[in-house]
């Protein structure tokens, strides 16, 4: 009886922990939620307020009321359509060959060595310093952009694929060779499969790169896309308009990173 | 049964050689073990127990002397290893993994399934067939280690410590398994442990080995009839000597390599 009357008090007291941490838990997830709304707020009450300048930062509701009529009229349609195709197009330009390259850079130490110093040279130039070099190559068509995203997406990829290759476990490589894995099946079982965690990191890494590559490019060389809109209107001194353009970039990289984790859980589900 | 040589070791020598060191890891080892036979190999860590083995899996060359396994049919792979616990490959299931030596020898699907599902069910895992290793247990990730070995049915079984990452019940218990598997298939295995409990379980024959460099110095043969368990082994009298015989062997040998 008295043993019963223990156990019982033992549950009531952990579940009253398990309640307790169930509160917390709700209580960040509250927080998060919370700033980007308190900011908003915050923003709209002072720019209606004029206690930070209208002109230069309108409130957020404002901005929407914009992001509405551009839409009607059906004009920013076209500018994101033209964004998001040069920067579909461009990524996988880059992606694909990296991916290729990388594969190969981590198997064959040969291609590694013959490979890194140019990786290491040209990675650090900005794509954008290249936009006349590239322009000149290719021209002031819709191809030079989609190269100028894929030669930006290209490095973050190469360098984290071949990262992957070399740092999957000896052991593997070990029963891969003591049950006679021929290049192809080696290649296929192994070195992918056994990359794409790290890959996948840079591949997300890219497409951030990718978007802020796209605007500045579209700034500098376009009349057409999300970075021309911002760059028109803010030499209009348009400011919702512009504004429109920066919150339909955060909206898009917010969309793309979604995508790509959801792509990791479905490529990698051994993890 | 034939006393056939199966594996014939011949003056095999290992050094390592870096800048201007150089480490004997193993020193003219010359040996044979017979068809069917199950020798364990027994040393302290850093004997060259393991190099002697990769040497034997191709997976490192030897720097003299040879070796050979004799090919019975000509179909089957020479050698097939258990390797230790992070030997199973992650971003397989364990069916995949299972099936992995019969996939790169590119064996007709119908054979692949099934004798893979045959060593599923030998191991007790065909419940688990569609899961990812990293939901097994430790036990669980050896039997499928093994059943990958078994499954690719290789002329003979080398085996790199694979109990050694499991706890003492667990161990007792896969080593029993695997005792079952080998009666029924009688492949020739070469076993290598620091665990004299398992070397006199499993063998047939134990060979002793001396620290760096590498050296077979003692042979034993366990006569305990088979099928064996655990219990058999530790209420032998006999078997209890010859613990206390190994032992001294190997802890004149540990000592040794601390004081030099």
């Amino acid at each position: 009886m008295e043993k019963q009357r223990l156990t019982e008090y033992a549950v009531q007291v952990e579940k009253e922990e398990f309640k307790k941490r169930q509160r917390k838990a709700k209580f960040k997830q509250l927080l998060t939620i919370s700033s980007p709304i308190l900011v908003l707020m915050l923003w709209e009450l002072l720019s209606r307020t004029a206690l930070i300048d209208p002109r230069f930062f309108p409130p957020p509701t404002k901005i929407l009321a914009t992001l509405y009529q551009m839409g009607l009229s059906g004009e920013i349609f076209t500018h994101i359509e033209i964004s998001l195709l040069r920067i579909f197009a461009g990524f996988l330009l880059g992606v694909i060959p990296a991916i290729i390259v990388g594969l190969l850079m981590g198997m064959y130490s040969p291609i590694r060595h013959f490979f890194s110093p140019l990786v290491m040279a040209f990675m650090p130039i900005p794509t954008l310093a290249m936009l006349p070099i590239i322009l000149i190559i290719f021209g002031i068509g819709e191809f030079s952009k989609m190269v100028t995203i894929a030669i930006s997406v290209f490095f973050p990829v190469v360098i984290n694929t071949a990262a992957g290759v070399i740092n999957i476990d000896n052991i593997y490589i070990d029963v891969a060779k003591n049950y006679g894995a021929n290049a192809k099946d080696f290649f296929f079982k192994i070195a992918l499969p056994g990359s794409l965690p790290v890959m996948l990191e840079g591949i997300q890494m890219g497409q951030a790169i990718a978007l802020l590559t796209i605007v500045a490019a579209e700034m500098i060389g376009a009349n057409s896309g999300i970075g021309y809109v911002i760059w028109m209107n803010y030499k209009a001194f348009l400011l919702p308009q512009m504004y429109v353009g920066l919150v339909l970039i955060s909206f898009f990289g917010y969309l793309f990173s979604l995508i790509i984790r959801g792509l990791q859980s479905k490529l990698i589900p051994w993890k | 049964m034939t006393s056939q040589a199966k594996i014939e070791l011949n003056q095999l020598t290992k050094v390592f050689f870096k800048r201007n060191e150089s480490v004997e890891a193993i020193k003219n080892i010359s040996l044979t073990i017979d068809e069917g036979e199950f020798v364990c190999l027994l040393g302290p860590s850093g004997c060259g127990k393991t190099t002697l083995l990769r040497i034997l899996a191709g997976l490192e060359t030897p720097s003299t002397g040879n070796f050979q396994i004799n090919q019975e049919n000509a179909d089957n792979p020479l050698q097939s290893m258990v390797f230790q616990e992070r030997g199973v490959i992650p971003w397989m299931t364990v069916k995949d993994n299972v099936a992995f030596g019969l996939r790169m020898r590119h064996l007709p699907t119908r054979v692949i399934k099934e004798r893979t599902a045959y060593y599923l069910k030998k191991v007790g895992l065909e419940n688990f067939a569609n899961l990812y290793p990293k939901e097994l247990s430790g036990g669980m990730k050896q039997r499928v280690s093994i059943a990958r070995a078994f499954a690719n049915d290789p002329e003979i079984l080398l085996m790199d410590e694979p109990f050694a990452a499991l706890d003492e019940q667990n161990k007792f218990i896969l080593q029993e398994e695997l005792l079952n598997i080998w009666q029924e298939t009688k492949k020739t295995v070469l076993f290598i442990t620091h665990s004299i409990d398992e070397a006199m379980l499993l063998s047939d024959r134990i060979l002793l080995m001396s620290a760096q460099p590498g050296q077979i110095i003692k042979e034993k043969k366990i006569n305990l009839p088979r099928p064996r368990t655990m219990e058999d082994v530790r209420s032998n009298e006999e078997m209890a000597k010859e613990f206390v015989d190994i032992w001294q062997h190997l802890q004149t040998e540990v000592q040794g390599s601390r004081t030099q």
